[in-house]
């Protein structure tokens, strides 16, 4: 019962954080001193097209009827115009982009999955060499194991993802070609496994080996906070080995810490890795938002801005979801 | 009575940027089974550092040890000095326990109460979990906690300071130690909780037959409970006897102070707290004569630098009661009496 209270409690939340972010973004974007009517008209513009594009799209009415028709599109689709002109974007619709010629919806069905597989895949590759490397240096702090690894976190949170980016294209996929030119395009993994490999490798590491750095850093302070905690001086009192020490009743502590901070550097990513993105030239989320920006396509911002809110917000509820499962105390 | 634990010339020292840290600079003592020693003595003045090291959990590497550490382990003796890790491992928890002066963070917050108590009879019985789990329950309800079956299930947080104090001296004595070491296991509990866990402390030592070596800096708990005491200052034992000859008749001027500080309900309101004046010394750079010369008041009744120069020894007219002064013993016995009227008429 109070499990349920408290679930329901932050659903209900967090339903409340989305609707009000959503209203705000909308209510920015649209006062923005952008005409999208003007922008869907295309290069011989009259004002009786701007007119009519103005209230094809809705446009015409008041902010709040806007904002209602947007949210209702969400869950029941939306249609434009009348008669031989009309269109419709089926539900969930984000609004319809005049400068793709396509709902908005579509745009991020294809864009998503693929920001979702590198952000998945670097998550996969920063957690394994971040906390492993930072239980190492702790194990053996002040030794050449901990130097060297300081060496990495260093290199790997100094340079920038566009050098370390740049730097694997060059040498790993143009000098050594172990990686074929990512000329080959998006394709799923149960349709290719190598070649989805093959397309992701590169951006995964390097948005990894930022990441892993940080983690690195992280985990090895707060083993090391952790291994001189009065609890883990209890467990050798008892006679546990050193290695069970370690691995269980030390890595049992960091390990939420560490899930909250992957969760959220996760849902931010999701947010679009705009440059790693941009380098590799991934039709991810984070090229599309890029360049809407630029060509002023309002409807794809907005949906995006909106689609990145609504992960932070959901990773959000459920790292506190899963910190009630793996910290006692926090369970009401 | 044989000895089950018996130390000697103990030395542990840590290099520290500032210097060298003589943190235990040559003690010895011995416990016999079923007699609680209680060490006492300032902060700092090497008692915690004492009782790690017998258990093994001196950092190694980071600290220099020498001497001995002597343990009855059935009918071997260990010294863990010079033994193995894995050889100081089995003992732990084992023949040895210990518990802590903060039983809020103690215990692991993360993992059942059940689990940690099994965990100790896990680790000396490996793959018993059944007994393990038994035994569990068993020891909670040893000392004191009701309903062990269901309150082992639970969370550390769910237990009050006392009841997480219970399940640590529960915890210790998983697997019937011969000797337990309990580092101030009061400090950090309420008065009336301080009583029922020394009182259930007392009683649990009976059942098992027990050497308990009791480090505090709390008298009222020595005299509640300890046969013997061994008062420590500057990383030296520098009084040792019975209870009651320490109490009633203290050798030296360290301990003196000490029982002078203690604060009474006495009759004159206005009386002020007889506090030792003075900073306990660091331990990196000790005097070269006693340690406790330059807060001394008697020194003047020692022979001429004697304080100032030279370290005293260990020494008594009776081999149970040894003290470090360099003042005549009759001198203090006559001069320490008079003292001990004042603020015990």
């Amino acid at each position: 019962m109070q499990v349920f209270n408290f679930v329901g409690r932050r659903i209900l939340f967090a339903i409340i954080t989305l609707l009000a972010v959503s209203a705000v973004v909308f209510t920015i974007f649209s006062l923005l001193p952008f005409d999208p009517a003007a922008l869907s008209c295309g290069q011989r513009c009259t004002d009786q097209i701007i007119e009519g594009n103005r209230i094809k799209l809705g446009y015409d009415k008041p902010l709040y009827i806007q904002y209602l028709l947007f949210l209702s599109g969400i869950f029941l689709g939306r249609s434009y115009g009348t008669g031989s002109a009309a269109f419709s974007c089926p539900a969930p619709s984000f609004g319809y982009s005049f400068n793709e010629n396509r709902c908005v919806s579509s745009l991020l069905a294809e864009a998503l999955p693929v920001t979702v597989n590198l952000a998945l895949g670097a998550l996969i590759i920063w957690l394994i060499a971040g906390v492993s490397l930072g239980l190492i240096a702790a194990r053996f702090k002040g030794r050449w194991p901990d130097t060297t690894s300081s060496i990495f976190v260093l290199l790997g949170t100094s340079l920038p993802t566009f050098v370390t980016g740049l730097a694997l294209l060059i040498w790993v996929t143009i000098k050594w070609k172990l990686v074929p030119l990512s000329v080959i395009g998006y394709t799923p993994l149960y349709e290719n496994p190598v070649k989805f490999f093959q397309f992701f490798i590169l951006p995964w590491i390097t948005l990894a080996i930022a990441y892993a750095a940080l983690y690195t850093r992280f985990t090895r302070a707060a083993v090391l906070e952790t291994l001189g905690e009065d609890y883990i001086r209890t467990a050798r009192a008892k006679g546990v080995k050193e290695r069970t020490v370690l691995f269980k009743h030390t890595m049992r502590a960091v390990f939420a810490p560490i899930i909250t901070l992957a969760g959220l550097d996760f849902a931010g990513l999701i947010g679009g890795a705009i440059i790693t993105e941009t380098i590799f030239n991934l039709p991810g989320l984070g090229r599309l938002t890029l360049r809407s920006t630029f060509e002023f396509d309002l409807p794809i911002v907005l949906a995006t801005t909106i689609l990145a809110a609504t992960v932070v917000i959901l990773m959000n509820l459920i790292i506190d979801m899963l910190y009630a499962v793996l910290d006692p105390r926090v369970r009401i | 009575m044989a000895h089950i634990l018996a130390v000697n010339d103990l030395h542990v020292t840590f290099p520290t940027d500032d210097g060298l840290v003589r943190a235990v600079d040559g003690v010895s003592l011995s416990l016999n089974e079923g007699q609680t020693l209680a060490i006492v003595g300032e902060s700092g003045s090497g008692k915690t550092v004492t009782g790690l090291s017998i258990m093994g959990l001196h950092k190694r590497g980071a600290t220099q040890i020498s001497g001995s550490i002597l343990i009855k382990d059935g009918d071997r003796e260990i010294d863990i000095v010079s033994s193995s890790e894995e050889e100081i491992r089995m003992l732990r928890g084992g023949t040895v326990a210990m518990i802590f002066q903060d039983p809020m963070s103690s215990l692991h917050p993360y993992y059942r109460i059940g689990n940690q108590l099994a965990e100790a009879f896990l680790v000396h019985n490996p793959g018993k979990k059944k007994q393990a789990k038994a035994r569990a329950i068993e020891m909670l309800d040893l000392v004191g906690i009701s309903e062990p079956a269901v309150r082992a299930d639970e969370y550390p947080h769910q237990f009050s300071g006392g009841m997480r104090q219970r399940v640590m001296i529960a915890m210790a004595l998983m697997n019937s130690p011969r000797v337990l070491i309990a580092d101030e296991p009061t400090t950090a509990l309420d008065v009336t909780v301080q009583a029922q866990i020394l009182i259930l402390l007392k009683s649990l030592q009976k059942e098992f037959h027990m050497g308990i070596l009791l480090i505090t800096h709390d008298l009222g708990v020595v005299a509640q409970v300890a046969d013997d005491v061994s008062v420590m200052y500057g990383g030296k034992i520098v009084e040792t006897g019975t209870a009651d000859g320490v109490f009633y008749q203290p050798k030296a001027p360290y301990t003196l102070g000490l029982l002078k500080s203690v604060p009474r309900i006495s009759t004159h309101g206005s009386d002020r707290l007889k506090a030792i004046a003075g900073q306990p010394p660091s331990l990196i750079n000790l005097p070269t004569g006693c340690a406790f010369a330059p807060r001394c008041e008697y020194s003047s009744h020692a022979p001429t630098d004697a304080c100032a120069t030279l370290r005293p020894q260990l020494l008594g007219k009776s081999p149970s009661h040894l003290s470090r002064c360099h003042v005549d013993e009759s001198t203090r016995d006559s001069i320490f009496v008079k003292e001990l009227k004042q603020v015990r008429p």
